[in-house]
């Protein structure tokens, strides 16, 4: 489980957290919608423990992200990121790209960790790229092997920081199946995203960020289909 | 015209003691580098160090490799700290002044390369859990010596070359100090050092295609 309470965050002058308070539960699929600027994926790096907070709390299964005694190496092997630059790791193969954190971070063995990321390559669809190095991949099939590099370290709990907005428009579908699949196969997820129909197919609950604020979560049927706040209808009325 | 006649026997003769010149600078300009890009990766972390006293240490190392002759490194490495009662032999002087320079120079040719590999590329490293250690050596660091494969590969031509600056504190086993004892014992100043710039120029050409064969296995992405 998830916990965010009360979590304000700036940088600088500019506060860009306002006092978020969510809580994930595990197997729950939760988007993240809302204008650029909203605090959106600020809060997913500071989720992991990339960016600290100014106050409040988040706990990871009861442990507190940004309390001094906690080892964030260990934390973050079970909170997966995959970022908009899927930040692939341009000297190694597809496969070396994948079994590095296995082996690195929790002492796998080489052929075992090949194993785990073979599997994992084959479940995003590049089991034919396992020798390829990232230059001749597409967008699309980067971003997927960046989100099997995240799966190989079997994290409880997947974020998503909006993994289609640097993909040609052709590329956006291929990694948003992926998605949608290990939304079925049960995964724990927050997904920052622009897409808004995979947030009203996928998601459990749907949450609009607006300057900083959560200023509204509920069922995808009822943000998409009745929105309360003003600031959503207004959000919802120009994406469409 | 000019009234000199070549005697090319005499010089030849005496090739095998030059190639045993050439093997002792291609030593110093090997182990410099070793050592050099060694101590330039610690400069390089030190300067992304937090610490000021750290920084300054490696900013300053810098700043006097890359603004002051080589010569004079060379030098303060003998003659200056023998007025400190330090006293090391040519060969170890010659070293250490080669090595100083390399380390400045490949450190800053680290930085630039630092500069061209995006921060994120830690980041994603450490999001999977790394260490910043182990996300500077698995992710960083092999980025980084990929960049500047081929700037080292000049700092290594230089080493080379600069090897020819220890006659200045009595280095004589080297290629160019044996070149100038040969040439105290025979007095053939053209033919003596005529040859010793082609075996220069030999070893700097088999680096620098050797350097290229390398790369080329080394960097297939």
């Amino acid at each position: 489980m998830i916990e965010i309470q009360n979590v304000h965050k700036s940088f600088g002058q500019l506060e860009v957290l306002k006092g978020i308070d969510l809580v994930v539960q595990k197997g729950e699929v939760v988007t993240v919608i809302g204008g650029s600027g909203s605090g959106k994926s600020t809060l997913l790096t500071c989720i992991n423990g990339l960016e600290p907070i100014n106050s409040g709390k988040i706990l990871v299964d009861g442990t507190e992200v940004h309390a001094k005694s906690t080892n964030l190496n260990k934390l973050r092997r079970k909170i997966g990121i995959v970022f908009q630059q899927w930040n692939a790791f341009p000297h190694l193969t597809v496969l070396e790209n994948v079994t590095l954190a296995p082996r690195k971070v929790l002492g796998m063995a080489k052929a075992e960790a090949e194993a785990i990321a073979e599997r994992q390559l084959m479940h995003v669809g590049l089991g034919d790229k396992l020798l390829a190095y990232p230059s001749r991949l597409s967008g699309g099939q980067q971003q997927r092997m960046a989100i099997a590099r995240a799966l190989a370290m079997a994290p409880d709990y997947m974020l998503f920081d909006e993994v289609t907005s640097a993909l040609d428009p052709q590329l956006v579908g291929e990694v948003l199946e992926t998605l949608k699949m290990l939304a079925e196969e049960g995964m724990t997820m927050i997904c920052v995203t622009h897409e808004m129909a995979f947030a009203r197919d996928v998601s459990k609950r749907v949450a609009y960020f607006h300057q900083g604020v959560m200023a509204e979560i509920g069922a995808p049927e009822q943000i998409f289909g009745d929105p309360q706040h003003p600031e959503t209808r207004k959000f919802l009325a120009s994406v469409r | 015209m000019f009234d000199y006649t070549f005697q090319w026997n005499q010089v030849l003769v005496r090739l095998p003691k030059m190639l045993d010149g050439a093997l002792v600078t291609m030593e110093v300009a090997v182990l410099s580098m070793l050592i050099g890009i060694t101590l330039a990766i610690i400069l390089t972390i030190l300067r992304l160090s937090g610490s000021r006293p750290l920084k300054a240490v490696a900013t300053g190392w810098i700043e006097i490799a890359r603004n002051t002759p080589a010569l004079f490194q060379i030098y303060m490495a003998h003659f200056g700290v023998a007025s400190f009662g330090i006293h090391f032999s040519p060969f170890v002087s010659l070293l250490i002044g080669i090595t100083f320079n390399n380390a400045g120079y490949l450190a800053e040719n680290f930085r630039g390369a630092l500069k061209a590999i995006p921060d994120t590329q830690a980041r994603a490293g450490r999001s999977l859990g790394m260490s910043q250690i182990q996300a500077f050596g698995y992710i960083i660091l092999p980025q980084m010596l990929r960049i500047s494969f081929l700037p080292m590969t000049n700092q290594m031509v230089w080493a080379i070359l600069m090897t020819s600056l220890g006659v200045t504190v009595g280095m004589n086993s080297d290629l160019y100090g044996v070149t100038q004892d040969l040439n105290a014992l025979t007095f053939r100043t053209f033919e003596l050092f005529a040859i010793a710039g082609v075996i220069f120029y030999v070893i700097t050409k088999f680096i620098t295609l050797s350097a290229r064969i390398i790369a080329s296995r080394l960097f297939r992405y």
